[in-house]
């Protein structure tokens, strides 16, 4: 699935878009949270705090709970603050 | 009428305001956002969602012509860097009376403030810093359920 970042998310992480392939286990957004932190240094400091972040699948928003299915496309961010 | 524009290019708005009153309405109502200069904020940065927040400012304004009698509804978001006292967001709403275009013009500004994918940025001078939601944008969303 194609991963997409926003705010300090994506400068945490390094990069604003990456593919990744998660395994079986990761069933949804939050278990792809903690798979994510694994990953490198700048993952883990983007991911460590799952209460800090929100969640887009397929450009819709979903609670942190919410399976991940056929995502093609699932966006990590801090809540909006636009206005 | 819906129009909705997420651009770098400031807002012009005597431009927006004359397209709303050409509707035939009896009223235009609009909110302008500006850059404030507060403890020593010198300019933002705005960061969006290509696609999802042209959808979501899109599915805010059917939103409001479903709930008021509208004639006309103008959601203008800018992204990128603006100074202190430039306009960041623009909404206009066109309505045969007034009251339609007033509530509805305060719905989609609580709104967007939820419903949107926008991030905010501080600079002061070189340093830059994340702006976090607040509860009280919450809250406000929330009693137009």
């Amino acid at each position: 699935m194609e991963l997409l970042y926003f705010a300090w998310v994506r400068e945490a992480v390094g990069v604003g878009q990456e593919r990744v392939d998660p395994p079986e286990a990761v069933y949804n957004v939050a278990d792809l949270i903690c798979w994510l932190a694994e990953q490198s240094p700048g993952h883990a400091a983007a991911f460590a705090d799952p209460t800090k972040l929100r969640a887009a699948i397929d450009q819709r928003f979903v609670p942190l709970d919410t399976p991940l299915g056929d995502a093609k496309e699932v966006a990590l961010f801090p809540p909006v603050t636009g206005g | 009428m819906i129009r909705v524009s997420i651009d770098p290019a400031p807002i012009e708005l005597a431009v927006e305001l004359a397209a709303l009153e050409e509707r035939g309405a009896g009223g235009v109502a609009s909110f302008t956002g500006v850059v404030r200069g507060d403890g020593g904020v010198t300019a933002l940065e705005l960061e969006h969602y290509p696609g999802m927040t042209e959808d979501a400012l899109c599915t805010l304004a059917e939103q409001a012509m479903d709930r008021w009698s509208l004639l006309g509804v103008t959601i203008l978001h800018r992204v990128g860097r603006m100074e202190v006292g430039e306009r960041i967001v623009f909404i206009g709403t066109a309505a045969p009376h007034r009251r339609e275009a007033l509530e509805a013009c305060a719905y989609l500004i609580d709104r967007l403030k939820t419903d949107a994918p926008f991030w905010k940025r501080e600079w002061r001078g070189e340093a830059a810093n994340w702006v976090e939601a607040r509860a009280s944008d919450e809250a406000a969303a929330a009693k137009w359920q």
